[in-house]
């Protein structure tokens, strides 16, 4: 698959009775603006190349940026969901440093003022007995611009030894937001999933409060993942920064795979380098980038181009009152109400289904054939059609719907998977779909009498055994129904009226 | 008619203009011959948009015969320093690296002036990225101080200065980031005016110090100046530190010139030592003048000034150290060493260091340094502590008077070469001129005679406090009209 060297790694158990990992993670989220942090242009996804570009995000010669207001507005919102102060006066700050994909070879971030300080994130994070929550606290939240877009010919898809790079400027300064937790100490074994549930919940939030789409695959949302390990009662470890580490499941690889890597190394007599390191999603490893030793020295100062941003106090308290009920508040209060285990819980979190069963509950269907269907048969035509739940064109309206024929008789379940196939499929309604394929079930008595007739004229030693006592036996008989009516009879009222005819009951 | 017209004030061709006496396209022309004339000697202009200033001068003319109110400097030529960027015609800062650059878009001052139907007719000189006080270290050669060739018309902004003393152009554009718009003034003997920081907008000026370079109006008179001002003026939101305030009623100023009863202070830390004998003469005289004219002349003391040069030389290059990072050959400009074996990095320096002159190259050092960690606090830090403190002296001397005034260079103009290898000699030129951009202050500097040992202009300094602008052209306006008896205003006869 590829040609790296694999470093030694150590068992995971045999590190972590060794060595206690301690982690920090350091998110970029992509706010969801219409516009770039300080100019005009457009931030859709998938333009072509410099097509969403002017002079300000080019960074030609004198142009000059003016920071977008909704950018600050999301930032303080993420910032209160995080439970952060909002700080009453800040400023950005240039980051120095030469780059091609960086137009103005210096980014305009914030360096020791970041607008929003000292949060929490409380994260439930799966074990084998149950679910545990740990408080991740966060340091800081700040706002930066993105960089361009580099892709490079040959070389191996990196800029040493490529043929030629190609720079795509249209991401250059959109709105990203960095958001740092303080170290996570004493979690133990555990640190990989806490990193995981982290980045998770905090999508979730991102998610709840409409500030970005968080496409981890489209790059809106990056994690760059800090681990050491230090023997229990001494002082940290060396950490080494792993960068790259772009989907949940890749969180928790990487960090797994770095307390794997260097605890063999310490275990060893080695010494742990400070260092950014890759993670490489297929094999789950992770390779030595640039050296923090060496690493640039990007003289911040405060940017003098911008004015320091003073977030007016009311504002703040505003935009606080708008805050939506937080996703584990929520996710709490959902599961009190349907009444359901911590397991069942998980099960509808770990399908990102908890707001489609929500709004589903909310049209009137019942949790448990609410979670039944989100959970089956629509989780499986998602997987297999490489979709999100979301984006199934099957709504809440229609599962109502749908059940509320099932409670009256009309549809029994196997009928029902065959409207949502129809209405998956784009045929319409649910009663469209009913019509067309004629689904419905015979609930006309005289229509089933005449087919158990047939039935009980087709099998007279059946029907004997039937009088007999083996009331066991009709199954047979009202299988042979079912067949007739291509599975649109009621079971349960086929039964009925044959037992009633053999005045059997 | 020609030679009147080079002799015009730029209020007397807008009437002109404005009463049908000459057309624009007339006036346009005289000043393009003068330009052809004599600009060889000179070397005022980087470029000459000789169809473009022509083609606004004739949609003025033929806007103004279809009876259409036009805006007052219509059809007044300007010229443009090389630091702006303008839509048609390159701008290049006086640098190597941006050898040809043409920008997509004009800066909004630039803009203005086309709203203003103002001819364009060129770029002018000046020091390669605005570091310099004598237009030599412009990559396209030195421009020349009309009173005597031999001598330097000031900078960064001498292009802008020198083209007015020549009589090529009525007015002018020019940028001061420590002076290179007041002192190029001072030693051509033309008048320049540096307005409160954010309220001229800096978006397309390419930037050397964000936090001190503002755009300002260069001309051969105050109320020249004031027009000119007027016009660029006034909030940008394409500028972030652009002030929301309303343009003040400078030409109102400028008519009024009344000093009486004004009191005006004189920084005792900007006179005397150091300062040529024939500078401080003349500036004795022009405070006698305006004691004459019923202001009330003070003296105060403003100690700090004395750390604002060093202050200054580390905060200056440090932003310019950021500020000039984006030329790397990658999306503009000059590439140099592209051999398709060369790493980006080695590219990025080639260029850098085949683009960029001594002076541009000595202060990416200097900022680079003062911000490197470790450095930061000891060096911009500290500066940004001295920049505090000179604010706070000019907040104690508006205290006590409504201007101040000091001589806004210690000396005349100097000889060609005669500072190019003395950088420390070349910085103190600045040393009146600084402390107003280090504290964002408004300033003018207009002539006030020649000084009797070299026979060459001599200028005067006024400082207004934030935002009051209108007061430098109060002063000013008022000592100009007294001084006109005494000192005709500089044109020169027949260059040769």
């Amino acid at each position: 698959m590829n040609t790296r060297t694999q470093p030694k790694l150590a068992r995971l158990s045999d590190a972590l009775a060794t060595y206690e990992p301690v982690i920090g993670l350091e998110v970029h989220v992509e706010l969801g603006t219409n516009t770039k942090m300080f100019c005009g242009c457009p931030t859709t996804f998938g333009g072509s190349p410099n097509s969403q570009v002017c002079p300000v995000c080019l960074g030609l010669p004198g142009s000059l940026p003016v920071v977008n207001r909704t950018a600050i507005e999301s930032t303080i919102r993420m910032g209160l969901a995080l439970n952060c102060t909002i700080v009453p006066w800040c400023r950005f700050a240039r980051k120095n440093y030469f780059y091609p994909d960086m137009p103005k070879d210096y980014q305009i971030s914030q360096y020791d003022e970041p607008i929003c300080v000292d949060g929490y994130l409380d994260v439930d994070v799966p074990t084998d007995d149950g679910v545990t929550t740990v408080r991740v606290e966060i340091e800081r939240v700040h706002m930066e611009e993105d960089t361009g877009k580099l892709t490079h010919a040959g070389g191996a898809g990196r800029i040493q030894g490529a043929d030629y790079s190609l720079v795509d400027y249209n991401r250059a300064g959109i709105p990203l937001v960095e958001i740092v937790t303080k170290p996570v100490t004493g979690t133990g074994g555990l640190a990989p999933a806490v990193g995981r549930a982290y980045v998770s919940e905090l999508r979730d939030i991102m998610r709840t409060l409409g500030v970005s789409d968080v496409r981890m695959e489209e790059g809106s949302l990056r994690c760059d993942a800090n681990l050491s390990l230090s023997r229990s009662g001494e002082p940290w470890g060396t950490r080494t920064e792993t960068k790259n580490v772009n989907s949940l499941r890749s969180v928790e690889r990487a960090l797994t795979y770095e307390i794997r890597r260097q605890a063999a190394i310490l275990g060893a007599g080695g010494s742990i380098k400070q260092e950014t390191r890759h993670f490489h999603e297929d094999d789950g490893t992770t390779t030595p980038g640039r050296s923090k030793e060496e690493a640039e020295d990007y003289r911040y100062f405060p940017e003098p181009d911008l004015m320091p941003v003073a977030p007016d106090p009311a504002w703040v308290e505003e935009l606080r009152a708008t805050l939506p009920e937080p996703p584990s508040v929520r996710r709490k209060r959902l599961q009190q109400e349907w009444g359901i285990s911590d397991h069942d819980m998980q099960s509808v979190i770990n399908a990102g289904a908890v707001e489609l069963v929500e709004l589903t509950v909310a049209a009137g269907v019942d949790q448990a054939s609410a979670r039944k269907w989100w959970l089956g048969e629509f989780s499986r035509h998602a997987n297999e059609n490489d979709m999100e739940l979301t984006d199934l064109a099957v709504t809440p309206a229609q599962i109502a719907d749908v059940e509320s024929l099932i409670v009256e008789g009309t549809l029994n379940d196997k009928l029902a998977r065959q409207v949502f196939e129809g209405v998956l499929a784009g045929e319409g309604e649910p009663s469209d779909v009913i019509k067309k394929r004629g689904l419905a079930l015979v609930s006309d008595d005289s229509a089933l009498v005449g087919a158990i007739d047939e039935a009980i004229a087709a099998m007279p030693d059946v029907v004997d055994k039937i009088k007999g006592g083996k009331v066991q036996a009709a199954g047979a008989i009202i299988g042979q129904v079912m067949k007739a009516t291509r599975g649109q009879a009621d079971a349960a009222r086929v039964r009925e009226l044959l037992l009633e005819k053999l005045e059997v009951s | 008619m020609s030679a009147d017209v080079l002799r015009m004030s730029a209020a007397s061709l807008a009437a002109a203009l404005a009463g049908k006496q000459i057309t624009a396209e007339e006036v346009t022309r005289v000043f393009l011959e003068r330009i052809r004339d004599v600009d060889p000697q000179i070397h005022a202009f980087l470029r000459i948009d000789e169809e473009g200033a022509l083609a606004t001068a004739r949609e003025v003319d033929r806007r103004r015969d279809g009876g259409e109110n036009l805006p007052r400097l219509a059809g007044v030529p300007v010229a443009v320093k090389d630091v702006m960027t303008t839509v048609g015609m390159p701008t290049t800062v006086g640098s190597a690296i941006l050898d040809g650059w043409e920008p997509p878009y004009d800066a909004t001052i630039v803009a203005k002036l086309r709203d203003n139907l103002m001819p364009i007719l060129g770029k002018t000189n000046m020091d390669e990225f605005a570091m310099g006080s004598s237009t030599e270290h412009s990559a396209y050669g030195p421009t020349r101080n009309p009173w005597d060739t031999d001598r330097i018309p000031g900078g960064s902004g001498g292009g802008s200065a020198a083209a007015l003393a020549a009589l090529e152009v009525p007015l002018a554009l020019g940028t001061d980031t420590g002076g290179s718009i007041r002192q190029p003034a001072a030693v051509t003997g033309t008048v320049g005016v540096k307005p409160t920081y954010g309220s001229v907008s800096r978006y397309g000026l390419v930037a050397l110090a964000s936090s001190l370079d503002q755009a300002g109006p260069c001309a051969r008179t105050v109320m020249d100046a004031a027009m000119l001002h007027e016009v660029i003026a006034g909030h940008d939101p394409r500028d972030s530190t652009s002030l929301p305030d309303p343009v003040p009623d400078f030409v109102g100023a400028a008519r009024r010139a009344d000093v009486g009863g004004v009191r005006i202070g004189i920084i005792s830390e900007l006179t005397g030592d150091g300062y040529q004998a024939g500078v401080m003469q003349r500036f004795t005289e022009a405070v006698e003048t305006y004691r004459g004219l019923g202001a009330d002349i003070v003296e105060v003391s403003c100690p700090n000034f004395s750390y604002a040069l060093a202050a200054y030389y580390l905060i200056l290059p440090s932003e310019a150290s950021s500020n000039l990072a984006k030329f790397d050959a990658m999306r503009y400009g000059l590439r140099v060493g592209d051999d398709g074996i060369a790493t980006v990095e080695q590219v990025m320096a080639r260029t850098r260091d085949a683009g960029f002159g001594a002076e541009v190259k000595r202060r990416i050092m200097l900022g680079t340094y003062a911000l490197s960690s470790g450095y930061y606090d000891e060096y911009y830090g500290q500066a940004q502590k001295v920049r505090t403190l000179v604010q706070q002296d000019f907040d104690a001397a508006f205290e006590q008077c409504d201007v101040l005034i000091s001589p806004t260079c210690p000396t005349t103009a100097f000889r060609l070469g005669e500072k190019l290898e003395d950088p420390l000699a070349m910085y103190l030129n600045d040393i009146a001129t600084i402390p107003v951009n280090l504290a964002g202050n408004a300033a003018l500097s207009l002539p006030v005679g020649l000084a009797p040992e070299d026979g060459l202009p001599v200028g005067l300094q006024i400082i207004a406090p934030h935002r009051q602008d209108q007061r430098l052209y109060n002063a000013g306006a008022a000592l100009e009209a007294a001084l006109e008896d005494q000192w005709d205003r500089p044109f020169i006869e027949g260059l040769q």
